[in-house]
């Protein structure tokens, strides 16, 4: 059985206020820090294929607490490459450090999220995968199959198609349909014991270089004006009136 | 000196193509991946160029093998749409050449381009130095007019494909998916069950909209989830999206409050989907779905 990395990034729980102060999103109001929804698929799916599963995260000190998390349900391998600050890096930097870490491990194939939910970007699966020359396929909702020969559901111009693909490949996971694996007692205290392999990039070995984007701030959404208010099912013809003649979309 | 990386729909241009050339702001090369649409966009005022990138490896969609037979031709900036297959590319392509990818972005001015995260719970402002590959969000850029009329060359790449397509499989209904719709009208839990969904679907034909769904109603009433609108689900922005029996969790309001207009039907008037609704009615849906059927059926 193929050794797999899985890539998982912490992130503000989905359900949590994200509140701006100094041009920062103000992690300190962040109530609760959680694995972010799609990584915790791709955890899964690496999970269900029964081999050795390295969990791999960049990001400050407090993201040591999912590697347990995903010690707890199974993840054999913990590694933390300590970054105190991610918005300093840009997204070539990331996939640089992801991949070196991956290539650490010696595992040739890489499960990850299709995009974390704090940037929604969706560009490490791919920059990882472009890094370690392998290939790719991405919005996977569906897997079977191994490293010898994986066939991924995504979506597709007409529909949805199964795509082949064998290691080398990264597969990042969309939202499937099978149930998240919860832990138990024996696998919370297990986990706490666990190791996390702790490294700075520097020790990585790899060469970075400087960032080509640059962050000037994080504001909050403009604020919509407020919208007209109508009581009763009989204000709805004046609506879709409204929705023809006032915002002219029907 | 820009550079667009078209995006097609079938045989034929995806309408942000136009506003992938739009925020370029003139004399952008355009390459079409294994040719397709390059007449069209050799159409549109302000390409100067367009090069139609042949080869095997474009029979299916493979993100490595398209990425390095089209990251070759780039010049300068990059812009590509921001699609699942744009997005895929373009960050190949950056991770090549050893550049940064902004993903999603809403807007751009000289070196400073703007971006939601967060799902919309938030923005960034970044400013960006070289030949940065920018994706563009569809439906945030004016589109380039017509008249254009560049050279089409035709340039033969190989790669090598990692994929292969098995098996493909059709939608299950010829509906719209709310990422291509127009109009979007999304249930919520209010909409008391699964089976009710077929009173959206009505409006929706009335209206040649796409129906969506809030995460409560695909997780436990097992809706597909690529109707989920949300942060876990996918980003709109329709022109107009009207949320019936949906409270408004900021989970649903991140994937849908940058649409352009948004109605709400619910029965609860402190719901906080009014918050973000351009046009609010507090009504059972029982009463407000007939009522609206009757109205549009009347424009």
């Amino acid at each position: 059985m193929a050794d797999i990395a899985v890539l998982l990034k912490q992130v503000p729980d989905t359900n949590a206020k994200i509140v701006v102060s100094d041009d920062r999103v103000d992690e300190g109001a962040v109530n609760k820090w959680s694995m972010s929804p799609y990584d915790e698929y791709a955890l899964e799916a690496a999970l269900t294929q029964g081999g050795s599963v390295t969990v791999i995260t960049c990001g400050p000190d407090r993201a040591k607490k999912m590697l347990t998390d995903a010690a707890a349900v199974g993840a054999t391998n913990l590694m933390h490459i300590v970054v105190e600050d991610l918005t300093t890096l840009d997204s070539n930097q990331i996939s640089s450090i992801l991949a070196a870490a991956v290539e650490k491990t010696g595992a040739n194939v890489v499960f990850c999220g299709k995009q974390a939910a704090d940037t929604n970007a969706g560009s490490t699966g791919p920059g990882v995968a472009e890094k370690l020359g392998a290939g790719c396929v991405t919005m996977v909702s569906e897997l079977s199959g191994d490293a010898s020969g994986f066939l991924a559901l995504r979506p597709s111009a007409s529909g949805m198609e199964r795509v082949s693909v064998a290691a080398p490949c990264v597969i990042a996971f969309d939202k499937m349909s099978t149930e998240l694996r919860r832990p138990n007692v024996k696998g919370i205290m297990m986990a706490k014991k666990k190791a996390i392999e702790t490294m700075s990039i520097g020790d990585l070995g790899v060469s970075i270089g400087s960032a080509s984007v640059s962050l000037d701030k994080q504001s909050p959404p403009a604020e919509k004006p407020a919208g007209q208010k109508f009581e009763g099912a009989e204000s709805v013809s004046t609506v879709v009136g409204k929705l023809r003649n006032e915002a002219k979309v029907i | 000196m820009v550079t667009v990386i078209a995006e097609t729909s079938g045989n034929s241009l995806h309408p942000v193509t136009a506003q992938l050339v739009g925020a370029a702001g003139g004399d952008a090369t355009v390459l079409c991946a294994g040719g397709v649409g390059a007449a069209e966009a050799a159409a549109l005022s302000g390409v100067s160029k367009v090069i139609s990138v042949e080869g095997d490896c474009f029979s299916s969609f493979d993100g490595g093998a398209w990425a390095s037979a089209m990251g070759s031709l780039t010049e300068g900036r990059v812009l590509a749409a921001s699609t699942a297959n744009g997005r895929e590319i373009a960050a190949r392509i950056a991770a090549a050449k050893g550049v940064a990818v902004v993903q999603d972005v809403t807007s751009i001015s000289g070196n400073t381009v703007s971006r939601p995260i967060y799902s919309g719970k938030a923005m960034e402002t970044i400013t960006i130095s070289g030949d940065t590959i920018l994706t563009l969000r569809p439906n945030t850029f004016p589109a380039a007019d017509g008249g254009g009329s560049a050279d089409v060359s035709i340039v033969n790449q190989s790669a090598d494909v990692a994929t292969s397509v098995n098996e493909a499989i059709a939608k299950a209904s010829e509906r719209l998916d709310v990422s291509d719709a127009d109009i979007i009208i999304s249930g919520g839990r209010g909409m008391g069950s699964i089976e009710n969904f077929s009173h959206l679907e009505a409006i929706a034909d009335q209206l040649g909209a796409a129906v969506g769904a809030s995460r409560a109603v695909v997780d436990e009433w097992g809706m597909s989830h690529s109707m989920q609108v949300g942060q876990t689900g996918k980003t709109v922005n329709p022109s107009l999206y009207i949320a019936v029996g949906i409270s408004g969790a900021i989970q649903h309001l991140a994937g849908m409050r940058s649409s352009k207009y948004i109605v709400a039907i619910n029965k609860d008037a402190d719901a906080p989907i009014f918050g973000v609704a351009d046009y609010g009615i507090v009504a059972t849906w029982e009463e407000a779905l007939p009522a609206l059927a009757d109205a549009l059926s009347n424009l």
